[in-house]
């Protein structure tokens, strides 16, 4: 039914396998509606956030996934700046990933700008941030970053959705396409802009909060270091996320999308940058418990107590930073499958977890002397906003790969016969 | 926010954070244009001028 859709030169599973696939997700779509629906109508009573916990689930998976969205610029830095500007011999491997990562990251992006639109509480006044601006937030940053980057993710996205066969049958459409695909390295750079300001504004918003020693940091000029291990941490996880989803589209639909070379580069980017990272942030946690803490008053062991002991930094820096660092560095490890989607999806945790840490565990210490350790668990309405936004991606994503040249290498590594003749063509725009 | 608002002030922080922003929404803006622009070209025939406006890559820089 929907065949005339479907890219040239590659295979689809059948409409009737792919309508249960999709009602799977939107059954997980609706539960975050009825959430959603909740909050709006009833207020934010409906979740478990109160005075101590400002910030609850919705903003660890805001910044887990601005971060791992992060893939997206940093491919297409990559690819388009560096690759177009300089000479960058891996460039025509990013090119078969970068569609992919464009894909993510705007899924990433809308869905943390839509749970944002709950979080708010008065959705209706969410312009005010951008009207009566305090120039002095680093939160108005991230704001107006993410809003804008939003943007230019609609605009890179918008030559591969004008790429589909049913499209392109329309000049206009496909001209515009061209053109917009023509000068994607001027978005790629703002892209670039927007995103290392607000990766890092989101990291530069806790370490700014001296009245909680336990985020707070030192840093560059009106820059807290935080500011700067962001920015690090999502560059070194956005590459392994954008791996971890094609390795799963590849299991999903039993095909090869794109050529091992392609992990093996993204695996070692991911790495390299993942281990400079932790050394960075290993220094930075030397140097902010023989420094901050010691100046407020407190000692290191104070800040792990209650739900959030210890186990947490071993967790964050030895765990899921050291170990996927070490797997993803070393060429004998990655070029194992297992190894390689092992290393990623603890690079991934990882930085889930250093999240987390930052906004729940910084905001369970005491600061007042009649404070006490306090615990979050999130209500069944926070979550069903969190894993409706999971529904929606995944369901984006298949609509993508089944309507859209997701996968430049596709066709030429599945080829299809037709009347007995091989067809590679998979549509995707050229550069003329 | 916009100069003619109540709240701005000419100090250093309103120039450079709003005017960061407002570079960055007009770039973004001149890229959208460009295209459109060069649509229009292309889709009535005016391919002299299309081929002139043409960006070509890589820009060299020195």
């Amino acid at each position: 039914m929907d065949l005339a859709l479907i890219p040239n030169g590659v295979q689809r599973c059948s409409l009737k396998r792919f309508v249960p696939w999709m009602v799977l997700w939107i059954a997980l779509i609706s539960w975050g509606l009825v959430s959603a629906f909740l909050c709006f109508f009833k207020g934010l009573n409906q979740t478990n956030m109160n005075h101590y916990f400002a910030f609850g689930l919705w903003i660890v998976f805001d910044l887990s996934i601005i971060a791992l969205g992060a893939g997206a610029f940093f491919t297409g830095f990559l690819t388009h700046i560096i690759g177009e500007v300089f000479i960058y011999p891996f460039r025509d491997n990013l090119k078969a990933v970068v569609n992919a990562a464009v894909v993510i990251g705007f899924i990433c992006y809308s869905s943390a700008i839509a749970m944002l639109g709950v979080d708010v509480g008065q959705p209706l006044r969410a312009w005010f941030i951008f009207w009566h601006a305090n120039v002095h937030s680093m939160l108005t940053e991230v704001s107006f970053c993410i809003t804008a980057y939003l943007g230019v993710l609609t605009i890179e996205y918008l030559p591969l959705v004008f790429s589909n066969r049913k499209l392109r049958e329309i000049p206009e459409i496909d001209i515009f396409g061209n053109n917009l695909h023509h000068i994607i390295a001027l978005f790629a750079a703002v892209g670039t802009f927007l995103s290392f300001f607000h990766q890092g504004s989101l990291g530069g918003m806790f370490g700014v909060l001296f009245g909680r020693p336990f985020a707070f940091r030192e840093g560059f000029l009106i820059w807290p270091w935080t500011f700067f291990l962001f920015i690090h941490s999502s560059i070194a996880a956005g590459p392994s996320f954008t791996l971890l989803c094609v390795w799963i589209a590849q299991k999903v639909t039993g095909k090869e999308l794109i050529t091992r070379d392609v992990f093996n580069l993204l695996a070692k980017i991911s790495g390299w940058l993942l281990a400079t990272y932790i050394v960075l942030k290993i220094v930075d946690t030397i140097a902010w418990a023989y420094g901050v803490v010691p100046r407020a008053g407190m000692s290191f062991m104070d800040f792990y107590q209650g739900s959030y002991g210890i186990w947490l930094i071993i967790a964050e820096i030895g765990i899921f930073g050291i170990i996927p660092a070490i797997i993803l560095i070393t060429p004998k490890f990655r070029e194992r499958n297992d190894l390689l989607i092992i290393g990623a999806l603890m690079n991934v945790i990882g930085i889930v977890l250093d999240r987390f840490v930052f906004s729940i565990q910084t905001l369970s210490i005491p600061v007042m002397p009649f404070d006490k350790f306090m615990s979050y668990f999130p209500s069944w309405q926070e979550w069903g906003i969190a894993i409706g936004a999971i529904g929606y991606g995944i369901l984006l994503f298949s609509l993508s790969y089944r309507y859209l040249p997701l996968f430049p290498q596709e066709a030429e590594m599945n080829p299809v016969q037709v009347l007995g003749r091989a067809v590679t063509d998979s549509g995707v725009i050229k550069r003329s | 926010m916009f100069p003619f608002c109540f709240e701005w002030a000419w100090d250093v922080g309103h120039i450079i954070f709003m005017g960061l922003l407002y570079m960055v929404l007009g770039a973004i803006s001149l890229g959208l244009l460009y295209a459109f622009v060069m649509t229009w070209l292309k889709v009535t025939g005016r391919d002299k001028l299309f081929e002139r406006l043409w960006i070509r890559f890589p820009i060299t820089l020195w």
